[in-house]
């Protein structure tokens, strides 16, 4: 009764031993998160349509409307969440040299950063509706609260996920062997960076 | 396990001083009326930072082919719910 | 004491005693992460959807016999229509052959343990049966928009759109999830040996579907989220007072209600390259075409979405393109057929239930499949949109295919999953009922439709009564095929034979495993050293 398990070094090998390689588990985790953020692409790709249809429908509307947003507290957010980025991307660096406290203090820092954008917006909402500017005032409007809400709630998602790494590092879940779950919350953080790098000049700056 | 890959944190602290040149120039032109350019002008650079942001902070760089498979597929469908969608509206 | 095939895989001789099925308790079923266990989870709730959204159908029929008779009131019927499409698509023939025999089947026929992410995959059902209660919950105040919610209607009408919205979000999140973690799994987890071209043919059918869930289903969420923030904000996209558009809608809703079509059609496809081979004893013809034609048809069913809106307003430009288009997507699939019949010719062909429905699922799908070129062609479609002929098209093709494909599944692999085998005679009698069953209910339908019939109408004009009649008659024998297979269903369960770990003699992986399988698998993972299709070829007439 041969005991057959083969070794191979490609992709077939993963089970040899009835579970799954590190190796392997990691290159799945990280398929598993593109492919999410794929998803996320067509989720956030059916509001940029919308956007493209009503502009060229109404590039009046546009031009009139979108001085009402303020072009600076939306840089500044622009701001924040590149160097959230800038944090989580450090975080990872960190924990791959196996650092721990500096893998919690960028987490935390992210964190943070993301607070700090949802509070600018939390600002720059109440100051549309304080001059009665609502989703249903008009298309402009409307693609302005849908976007920016879709993607804030996406920023909350993310600070959650974050929030979760960080107990789990304060943990000693990770090190300088395993952090794929670090890795993967990045990635996804670095696509909400993504989505507003381009919300940003489209409602803001284009009008 | 990890490839110690990127020598560290220099490399993403040049990325993140290109992104915020990058912002400031696009918040610069902004003000600036080029008519349609600006339009051009503001996806442009957006679309630089994107790259950036995905190429080194995503690591796409240091990715094989099935990763930018993953990464850029979904992209291809968009352009085909944009390009569908707009020849009935343009077009009424 | 366990026999031992040829590469030393070990088949227990008692495969009961170490089954999935063993351990018992609702918590080792509610917190299972044994993919078998989640597809008997999805196969039960599926197909208890199936029987719900059936009784919705009888009751339609009924109605249609008797047009100018208030069996019940034309709002009633609005609802009947609505929920009958509704629950038939979003909570049971989406998630069906995917999320029921795929998961099941897929870590077996690759030789994996597992899929890629079990957790993931219990929350992707628990996230579908929260799906459901928000549906179900939602059905309080009547639900009479028709199962494609347009707009306007839809904006304004008294139903719960806004929390159905949600019921559906949540439904299509757990579809997501679900080709997530098949397309990872399919891409990393394969046993040592199998390549892509030895990867079973149901297998390319399923990452074929699988991507087309990942793609195409969140742009059906985010259409649904914009309907309820429509309703609840006054979010204008829609709604033509504020410069919106409803075909905007329409645009959203079928570049992924056509695309889905093709999650429901292309794993009842998969089950189908798979029966065929066995039950001819030959080896698939065109492999190859076969697993590429997957894919083509998944990515071609991205272009097409329009042909659904050629009367909606949309513009000419458009509708000529996406009736171009349509027809491409006819190629891939012929190709299969063409294969399919090319296994067969010259095998050694045996009419065991699953080849019964496999047969079944070719001829009445090449009949939906031809009655759709009508309906991709321009000028004939304006004629025929909105009438009978449309609906029979799409019973034909998703009842005649997919639910037959689901069937000839279920059949072919009901001994590895329970461990027990099916009455044959009850099968043969529940194939035959349905068979005529379906066929007298709908073929008349291509009739009414050309004849102008329209659908979604409880009244209509009394020349077309008598054929309604017939159809109502088919529906009854057609409910009775059903209830004498479910009975073989249930029966099976309690008093079938113990089934061999292989009764029909099929040479994928899940075959060289106890029949139930273990919760393992395998005992030892096999490694794979050729494809699954070797059956011998018919041998010439000389030997004896």
């Amino acid at each position: 009764m041969a005991e057959d398990t083969a070794h191979f070094a490609g992709e077939e090998g993963g089970q040899a031993s009835g579970h799954v390689s590190p190796a392997v588990a990691y290159e799945a985790a990280k398929l598993g998160i593109w492919t999410f953020l794929a998803t996320e692409v067509l989720l956030f790709g059916g509001l940029f349509t919308a956007y493209i249809v009503f502009r060229l429908k109404f590039p009046e509307m546009f031009h009139k409307d979108f001085v009402h947003l303020n072009r600076l507290l939306g840089a500044a957010n622009t701001v924040v969440l590149i160097t959230s980025s800038l944090t989580v991307a450090l975080a990872i660096a960190s924990i791959r040299k196996g650092k721990q406290q500096l893998l919690k203090l960028f987490l935390s820092l992210t964190i943070l950063l993301a607070g700090v954008f949802l509070v600018i917006k939390y600002f720059e909402w109440t100051e549309k509706f304080a001059h009665g500017l609502f989703p249903g005032t008009d298309i402009f409007f409307s693609l302005y609260f849908m976007m920016t809400g879709l993607h804030g709630l996406h920023v909350l998602g993310g600070m959650l996920v974050l929030g979760a790494m960080l107990f789990l590092a304060g943990r000693g879940r990770f090190s300088e062997s395993y952090h794929t779950p670090v890795e993967i919350s990045g990635l996804y953080w670095h696509f909400v960076d993504l989505v507003w790098i381009y919300l940003f000049p489209l409602l803001y700056l284009i009008g | 396990m990890e490839k110690g890959r990127g020598a560290g944190y220099g490399v993403y602290v040049a990325v993140f001083a290109a992104l915020l040149v990058l912002t400031g120039a696009t918040v610069a032109v902004s003000y600036i009326d080029l008519g349609l350019w600006n339009v051009a002008v503001a996806l442009l650079i957006a679309s630089v930072k994107v790259s950036l942001v995905a190429l080194f902070f995503m690591h796409l760089k240091h990715e094989g082919g099935l990763v930018w498979t993953f990464a850029l597929v979904p992209v291809l469908f968009l352009v085909l719910i944009i390009a569908g969608t707009l020849s009935d509206t343009l077009f009424r | 004491m366990t026999e031992t095939t040829a590469n030393g895989l070990a088949v227990p001789e008692n495969g009961r005693s170490r089954g999935y099925l063993d351990e018992k308790g609702f918590r080792s079923w509610a917190l299972t992460l044994d993919h078998k266990r989640i597809g008997v989870l999805y196969l039960y709730t599926t197909l208890f959807f199936f029987l719900l959204g059936g009784i919705f159908a009888l009751l339609i029929r009924i109605k249609l016999m008797y047009p100018g008779q208030a069996i019940f009131s034309d709002q009633t019927y609005n609802v009947l229509f609505t929920l009958h499409g509704s629950v038939m698509i979003f909570l049971f023939i989406i998630p069906g052959i995917p999320s029921g025999l795929g998961n099941f089947l897929i870590p077996l026929l690759i030789g994996a343990r597992d899929v890629a992410f079990p957790r993931l995959n219990l929350a992707s059902y628990w996230i579908f049966v929260a799906g459901i209660l928000v549906i179900l919950g939602s059905l309080f105040r009547p639900m009479d928009t028709g199962w494609t919610f347009y707009t306007p209607y839809s904006a304004k009408t008294g139903a719960n759109i806004a929390f159905l919205s949600f019921g559906i979000f949540l439904v299509g999140m757990s579809s997501i999830l679900t080709g997530l973690n098949f397309i990872v799994t399919v891409h990393k987890l394969r046993a040592p040996g199998m390549t892509w071209h030895r990867l079973p043919l149901f297998i390319w059918g399923m990452y074929a579907t699988s991507i087309i869930q990942v793609v195409a289903t969140p742009v059906v969420g985010i259409t649904f989220l914009l309907l309820a923030m429509e309703r609840l904000f006054g979010v204008g996209f829609f709604d033509p007072a504020k410069g919106g558009d409803p075909l905007l809608f329409q645009h959203f809703f079928w570049f992924y209600s056509h695309p889905v079509v093709y999650v429901m059609i292309l794993p009842a496809m998969g089950v189908i390259s798979e029966v065929i081979p066995v039950f001819s004893r030959k080896p698939i013809f065109g492999y190859r075409a076969i697993a590429y034609s997957s894919l083509a048809i998944a990515f071609l069913g991205f272009l097409v979405w329009g042909h659904h809106m050629f009367v909606s307003g949309m513009s000419k430009t458009a509708s000529i393109i996406f009736s171009f288009l349509t027809f491409f997507v006819a190629v891939p699939t012929a190709v299969k057929v063409f294969n399919w019949i090319a296994t067969m010719y010259k095998g050694s062909i045996t009419f065991e239930s699953p080849m019964l429905y496999a047969l079944t699922f070719i001829f009445l799908f090449i009949i939906g499949g031809l009655t759709g070129m009508f309906l991709g062609a321009l000028a004939t479609d304006v004629h025929l949109h909105d009438t009978y002929f449309i609906v029979a098209h799409f019973h034909y093709t998703m009842m005649g295919g997919t639910v037959m494909g689901l069937l000839a599944g279920l059949h072919y692999w009901w001994p590895k999953m329970t461990g027990r085998m099916l009455s044959e005679k009850m099968a043969r009698w529940g194939w035959l009922l349905t068979f005529i069953g379906f066929n007298l209910t709908f073929l008349v339908q291509f009739y009414l439709g050309f004849k102008g019939m329209p659908r979604r109408w409880a009244e209509y004009p009394p020349q077309y009564q008598f054929l309604n009649i017939v159809s109502t008659v088919g529906s009854w024998i057609l409910a009775g095929g059903i209830l004498v297979m479910f009975s073989n269903f249930i029966r099976g369960l309690f008093r079938g034979d113990p089934a061999p770990a292989n009764p029909w003699k099929g040479l994928t992986l899940e075959w060289r495993t106890a029949s139930p399988p273990p919760t393992e698998n395998f005992e030892t993972v096999p490694v794979v050293t050729d494809w699954p299709y070797g059956y011998a070829k018919r041998k010439p007439a000389d030997d004896g």
